[in-house]
C-alpha cells in the first residue's frame, strides 16, 4: 500500500504533468464531472483534478517527510540525553517535554503558522517543532534501561567516552525503535500538514492535497455537487496516513519491546 | 488521597499554568515577527499615530516591564482588545465558548460511549472477524482529517439527500419558541458532534481494545472465569475496570487532539464557537483573539490532565497506597 502511494507520487506527475498556468477558457470547463478528457473532472478554475492531485502528493509528502526529520532529531537527540545522562539533565529535559506534551497541538501549529507566514519550509519547521516530545519520551525510556545493561557498563570501563557510547553501542540499539516511531510521526505530520493547509494556512503557490481541499471548500465546489474534486486529494490524505500508520503499528509490534510480548 | 500528594499535584499546575502564560507572552509579544511590533514599525503611520500605538500597547516600556503588565492583566482576566470586533477579548471569546462546550461536550460524551464499547467488542472477542474489522475500520477513521469526514457527511447529509443542516448554529430568520430553539440547534448540532465522534471515537476504541486484551489475560480474570460468572459481567465488570486507567489517562491527552479536531469542523460547518473564531482570526489576522482562545485552550488542555491526575487516585487502589 505505502509502495503504490509512493510509486504514484513518483511517477505520476511526469506521466501527466500538471500545468498550474493552464486554467479553462469556456464557462463549460469549470467543475466539470470526471471524463475521458479529465479523469477525475476538473476545479473552479477549470485545471484537471486528477493530474492536481498528483502533484500535490508530492507537495504533502514533503512537508510530512521533512517535518518528520526535524521531530524525530529533536525527539531521539533529547530522548537519548536524557535517558543516558539521567539526574537534572533528565529531570529539566523531561519537564520541557510534559510541558509540550500537554499543550494542544494543532492550535500551537496554527499559532506559529500564522505568526510566521505561509510557506512550505515554515510548514515542515512549524510542525517539526511541535511533534517531537512523544519520541522523546519512548527512546527515552528505553535508553534508561540500556544504560544499566552490562554491555554498556563493560565499554564504559574500558574507558570509552559518553559520545563515543552514545554513538556505537545506544544508537544502534534504539535505532529500531526510532525507525518505527518515525512511521507514526509521519503519518501525523502528514495530518497536521493537511489541516493547516485546509485552514489555509498552506502555500499559496505550493499547491498540497490539503490546499485542493481549501480550494474546493471555499469555491463553493461542495454546493454545486463537485465530489470528485474533494474526495480526490481527501482519499489520498487517507491512503497516505493509513499507509504510514501501519507500517508504523507492525513496525512497533515487532521492535517495540513493551508490545513483543502481546498475542 | 493524600494531602501531600493533592499540594504537590497543586503546586505543579500552578508552575505548569505560570510557564503556558509565559509561553503566550513569549509567543505573541517577544519574538521577531510579533504582531504588534510589526503594526508598531510598519510605513504607514505618521510619527503622532505610531508614537500613540506604541503607547497603547505599551511598547515604549522595556521588556520586563512589558512582561509583568501582562502578567497583571492576565490575573485581572483582561486579554486585550480585538482588532476585529473592537470589543475586549474576553467579551469575544465568551461569546463562543458556550457554543464549543456543547458540541465539544457532546461529541466527546458519545465517543467515550461509542469508542469503549467497541473496543469491548472487539477484545472479548480477540483475533475474530468482528475484532479485525473493528479495528481495521477504526485505523482507517483514525487516518481521516476532520475536515474531510465532516465534508463527506456534508455531501452525504446535505449536498445529496438534504436531511441534517450543514451549517451554523441555528436556521437563520425561524421565529419559534424555547422547545423549537433547542430543537434546531440540535439538529445543526448532529453532524459537527458526529464527525468529531468518527474521528476520536476510533482512537478510543484502539485503546481501550489493546488494554482490554492485555487485561483479559491476567490471573484474575481466569480466576472469575472459575467462578463460573457470564462472560458479559468478566467483561464489563471486571476487565473494563481495570482498564479504567489507560482510558482516563486517554480522555485527557485527546481533549487537546479534539479541541484541534473542533478547530476544523467549526469551520467545515460554520458552528460559532472557539474554533471558528481561531480560523477566522487567523484569516483576519486578529491576533489578539488568536492569543486569547491558544491560551484557553491550552488552559483547558492543563486543567484536564490535573483533572485525570486526581481521577487516577480515585480509581486505582494500587496508585493510591504509593
Amino acid at each position: 500500500m505505502l509502495a503504490i502511494v509512493l510509486v504514484v507520487i513518483m511517477i505520476g506527475p511526469i506521466i501527466f504533468p500538471f500545468d498550474s498556468q493552464s486554467f479553462g477558457t469556456s464557462a463549460a470547463s469549470i467543475l466539470q464531472a470526471p471524463s475521458r478528457a479529465h479523469w477525475m473532472g476538473t476545479t473552479e478554475l477549470g485545471q484537471d483534478v486528477f493530474r492536481q492531485f498528483l502533484v500535490g502528493g508530492r507537495i504533502s509528502l514533503y512537508v510530512g517527510l521533512s517535518a518528520t526529520l526535524i521531530a524525530i532529531v529533536l525527539g531521539a537527540g533529547l530522548g537519548l540525553i536524557s535517558g543516558y545522562y539521567a539526574g537534572w539533565r533528565d529531570t529539566v529535559l523531561m519537564r520541557i517535554t510534559d510541558f509540550f506534551l500537554v499543550l494542544p497541538t494543532l492550535p500551537l501549529i496554527i499559532v506559529l503558522a500564522a505568526l510566521f507566514g505561509q510557506s512550505i519550509f515554515v510548514t515542515s519547521l512549524v510542525i517539526g517543532l511541535t511533534s517531537w516530545p512523544q519520541t522523546a519520551r519512548i527512546i527515552r525510556s528505553q535508553v534508561l534501561s540500556l544504560r544499566e545493561r552490562p554491555l554498556v557498563q563493560r565499554v564504559r570501563s574500558l574507558g570509552a567516552g559518553d559520545l563515543r557510547i552514545m554513538r556505537k553501542h545506544i544508537l544502534p540499539n534504539v535505532a529500531p525503535l526510532i525507525f518505527a516511531n518515525l512511521a507514526l510521526v509521519l503519518s501525523g505530520a502528514v495530518l497536521a500538514q493537511a489541516a493547516l493547509a485546509f485552514l489555509g494556512l498552506g502555500d499559496p503557490v505550493q499547491v498540497s492535497w490539503g490546499t485542493t481541499l481549501h480550494n474546493a471548500f471555499n469555491s463553493g465546489a461542495m454546493s454545486q455537487g463537485a465530489w470528485w474534486y474533494v474526495m480526490t486529494p481527501g482519499v489520498g490524505i487517507v491512503v497516505m496516513v493509513l499507509a504510514f500508520s501501519l507500517v508504523g503499528h507492525s513496525l512497533d509490534r515487532v521492535l517495540n519491546p513493551l508490545l513483543r510480548g502481546e498475542e | 488521597m493524600s494531602a501531600r500528594y493533592l499540594t504537590r499535584k497543586l503546586a505543579t499546575l500552578v508552575v505548569t499554568l505560570y510557564v503556558t502564560v509565559s509561553f503566550n507572552f513569549l509567543l505573541f509579544h517577544v519574538l521577531p515577527g510579533s504582531p504588534i511590533q510589526l503594526l508598531a514599525r510598519s510605513g504607514h503611520y505618521d510619527p503622532a499615530a505610531r508614537a500613540q500605538l506604541i503607547k497603547l500597547f505599551g511598547l515604549n516600556h522595556p521588556l520586563l516591564a512589558q512582561y509583568f503588565i501582562y502578567l497583571r492583566n492576565m490575573v485581572h482576566g483582561d486579554l486585550g482588545f480585538s482588532y476585529v470586533y473592537r470589543k475586549p477579548v474576553t467579551t469575544v471569546l465568551g461569546g463562543a465558548i458556550g457554543n464549543t462546550l456543547l458540541l465539544v461536550g457532546t461529541a466527546t460524551l458519545v465517543t467515550i460511549l461509542v469508542g469503549v464499547w467497541l473496543g469491548v467488542m472487539a477484545a472479548s472477542r480477540a483475533h475474530s472477524l468482528t475484532d479485525a474489522s473493528i479495528t481495521v475500520t477504526s485505523l482507517a477513521l483514525w487516518s481521516m482529517p476532520d475536515f474531510f469526514t465532516g465534508m463527506i457527511l456534508i455531501f452525504i447529509c446535505g449536498v445529496w439527500t438534504h436531511v441534517l443542516p450543514i451549517s451554523g448554529l441555528v436556521t437563520p430568520g425561524l421565529v419559534t419558541g424555547t422547545w423549537g430553539h433547542i430543537v434546531d440547534v440540535g439538529r445543526h448540532l448532529i453532524l459537527p458532534a458526529l464527525t468529531l465522534t468518527f474521528v476520536n471515537a476510533a482512537e478510543f476504541s484502539l485503546i481501550s481494545r489493546n488494554t482490554l486484551v492485555d487485561v483479559m489475560v491476567e490471573d484474575y480474570m481466569l480466576t472469575a472465569r472459575a467462578k463460573g460468572l457470564q462472560r458479559r459481567t468478566i467483561v464489563w465488570r471486571h476487565a473494563l475496570r481495570n482498564a479504567m486507567l489507560p482510558i482516563v489517562t486517554a480522555t485527557a491527552l485527546y481533549v487537546g487532539m479534539i479541541l484541534g479536531g473542533a478547530i476544523q469542523v467549526e469551520t467545515v460547518f460554520s458552528w460559532p464557537g472557539m474554533g471558528l473564531l481561531i480560523y477566522n482570526s487567523v484569516v483576519q489576522r486578529d491576533y489578539p483573539v488568536l492569543e486569547g482562545c491558544f491560551l484557553l485552550f491550552a488552559i483547558a488542555v492543563i486543567a484536564t490532565n490535573f483533572i485525570s491526575d486526581l481521577l487516577y487516585q480515585v480509581l486505582d487502589p494500587r496508585v493510591r497506597r504509593t
